[in-house]
């Protein structure tokens, strides 16, 4: 049994490792004194220093946070009603919609990154719309690739939510708008919460269709660490992501430790 | 001896230029300041980190051009040449000025998707060095301004290479296996090859190319890894002895690794210019214009080339300099290494396929790789799950019978 613990424990480990080693390794070398990412030199706070003093990253952050906000709330507004509407449907109908929704998902983003941007060249020239490639353009592809990620994370809570707690609160009196938002979205609440967090986290990750679709006013951080390859990406970035880190860690601990009070109030609760 | 004579007149236009330059420390606000107050931007698109920008106390050449001007600059970068092209070919956005090297610059003249430059609004033009002017790239002068040129030479840890490095040949050596980095885009690593074997850079010759694929070929198992700015890593740390780059980057990583060493070798090299450009469809052009002037401004020039470390083409700037750098001749070559050079020229579009054709070939070749191993995988893989989906089928279709 003894032995068991050991291996497994190993296991643990070696994954922890393999997931962590990368970001400690950045994160150390914020800190040296050099440009490089492979020789210490010494200690200094100067990337920081230098980071909140350079304005084409500070620019490129901001837009990456600003369209990731943006295209999530937009994406999750309508994915959710999607969602809804989809619920609802028969069984043939929904099948095809969730197939065609996972097309997108599936397919490599290269394809949906030319895609639109064939199609902003498109509207723009043919159609004459004032579609500059630009944040507005961004914004659109973002919202576009994130609603697949919120429909299928409200789909299944709409599946689990008991089908006559609609109808119940209209017998209790509820308009269908307020049996809407005082039953149904409290019951796919998590369901929304989850969609929008993966909403935030594909589109502050995503590179391949934010280079089809950025024009020169909205450069997003992915873009303008590539933009460095061929000289070198500069410890400021390095300094950035440690400080992003630093950030989602405490969130996350945060989010963790409300959980568990939550759940020990409610224990007591019950033990009463 | 022409070259000789290009050199004196250099000098003395160095001279003059110098002179001029000083006098013109305070910029012409008649000139700079007519765009003030009407809330124009221009959208720039330049290599990544390739301007001053403020960092290190060195001067933020876009910020200085905003407050000069008032003109808002949106900057954004871009990664090769090939992303750059695309880019602008896509359509989708509109960038006022560009910094494509000189292959590049050809190639859009060839295609029509540069502007003409009013050189009249330019006239911080004369800063640039006659050597410089009228380029194979741009035979008139009539769409680029030169903003930072350098040769390609083989950087080399001195503690691993005690002999002289003269010769791409060490690239080939059978005592450097593993500790040999190589380029990892295809014109420069064919630029090698084709040196080596005395061809042209820009040879359309397919025997030619095909025996330059052959010989990068034979090259494959001596090389640790192809790389662009990996190199600066792993020839800081000693993870590699020798690597074929770009002359103002071994000065970055000699700063902080003093064993490194540059040579140009002497079967020739490759002379790049990267070059200020405005793309067809630029909606700021006469502010683009400005924006191009700000930086062939000596001072300007001067700040900016030491922040890159690459080689000016601006006499004035090189007046301003440090001797220690005007004396480098890692940056600034001898004439003799300079008349051994050839630029990158724009190849036609079958040369183009063929020589991507072939680099993929060399970067995929691997003997003991067979090609039919990923295809028979996904059949077995898809195989086997259908299987599996058949086999659970009928089980449940047994057990319902039941």
């Amino acid at each position: 049994m003894n032995r068991h613990k050991g291996i497994s424990r190993f296991y643990t480990g070696a994954v922890m490792a393999f997931l962590y080693l990368p970001i400690i390794v950045l994160i150390v070398f914020s800190f040296n004194k050099n440009k490089s990412r492979g020789a210490w030199t010494g200690f200094t706070f100067d990337w920081y220093v230098k980071l909140f003093s350079n304005e084409m990253i500070l620019t490129a952050f901001m837009n990456t946070l600003l369209v990731a906000l943006v295209s999530s709330i937009f994406a999750t507004v309508i994915g959710t009603a999607a969602a809804i509407g989809i619920n609802s449907m028969n069984r043939w109908m929904k099948k095809t919609i969730r197939t065609l929704t996972y097309i997108p998902i599936m397919s490599p983003e290269i394809i949906m990154g030319v895609s639109l941007m064939l199609l902003f060249v498109f509207l723009r020239t043919e159609m004459g719309l004032p579609l500059e490639m630009g944040l507005l353009t961004l914004i659109l592809s973002h919202i576009t690739f994130n609603i697949p990620y919120v429909i299928f994370n409200v789909l299944p809570k709409l599946r689990q939510m008991d089908k006559y707690a609609y109808d119940a609160a209209l017998d209790l009196g509820c308009n269908p708008w307020q049996a809407f938002y005082k039953v149904v979205i409290p019951e796919i609440m998590p369901g929304i919460t989850a969609g929008f967090l993966m909403a935030v986290t594909y589109s502050l990750d995503d590179f391949v269709i934010s280079y089809f679709t950025a024009g020169p006013t909205s450069q997003t951080l992915p873009l303008a660490i590539w933009g460095q390859l061929r000289r070198r990406v500069s410890p400021e970035m390095n300094a950035l992501s440690a400080i992003i880190f630093v950030i989602v860690l405490l969130i996350l601990l945060a989010g963790n430790l409300s959980a568990i009070r939550r759940e020990n109030r409610e224990r007591r609760v019950v033990e009463r | 001896m022409k070259q000789l004579s290009t050199l004196a007149a250099a000098l003395c236009c160095l001279c003059l230029f110098g002179l001029a330059a000083h006098a013109q420390e305070a910029f012409d606000e008649n000139y700079y300041g007519r765009f003030r107050g009407q809330n124009i931007a221009i959208n720039v698109f330049n290599w990544g980190e390739y301007i001053s920008d403020g960092s290190d106390d060195s001067l933020d050449v876009n910020k200085a051009f905003e407050e000069l001007t008032g003109i808002t600059v949106n900057y954004a970068t871009f990664a090769t040449n090939e992303e750059l092209y695309s880019k602008l070919k896509g359509g989708g956005s509109r960038y006022d000025i560009i910094i494509p090297s000189d292959y590049m610059v050809a190639r859009m003249i060839d295609e029509g998707m540069l502007e003409q430059l009013d050189f009249s609004n330019i006239p911080s033009f004369e800063n640039i060095d006659p050597q410089y002017r009228n380029p194979e790239y741009d035979p008139e002068n009539l769409y680029s301004v030169p903003y930072t040129a350098g040769t390609v030479g083989i950087i080399y840890d001195t503690t691993r290479v005690q002999e002289p490095v003269d010769s791409w040949g060490i690239l080939w050596d059978e005592r450097y296996r593993g500790d040999i980095l190589m380029f990892s885009n295809s014109r420069d690593a064919f630029g090698i090859a084709e040196k080596y074997l005395g061809f042209s850079l820009n040879s359309t010759d397919p025997a030619e190319l095909s025996a330059c694929a052959d010989l990068l070929l034979s090259q494959k198992p001596l090389v640790q890894a192809y790389v662009m700015d990996e190199i600066f890593d792993k020839m800081i740390s000693g993870e590699a002895a020798i690597a074929p780059y770009y002359a103002g980057d071994y000065l970055t990583m000699a700063d902080t690794n003093g064993n490194l060493s540059f040579s140009i070798p002497k079967e020739g090299t490759n002379l790049f210019v990267d070059a200020i450009c405005i793309p067809k469809g630029a909606q700021q052009k006469e502010a683009a214009e400005l924006y191009i002037n700000f930086m062939c401004e000596g001072q300007v020039a001067a700040d900016n080339i030491s922040y890159i470390g690459y080689t000016t083409p601006n006499s004035a700037a090189y007046q301003l300099l440090d001797p220690e750098i005007q004396q480098n001749p890692v940056s600034y070559p001898p004439a003799e290494v300079l008349e051994n050079t050839e630029p990158f020229l724009a190849l036609d579009q079958e040369t183009g396929l063929l020589l991507d054709s072939l680099w993929t070939d060399v970067l995929t070749t691997d003997s003991s790789y067979n090609k039919w191993v990923m295809p028979v995988f996904v059949v077995v893989a898809v195989a086997l799950s259908v299987s599996l989906t058949v086999a659970r089928q009928l089980r449940k279709k047994r057990d319902q019978l039941k």
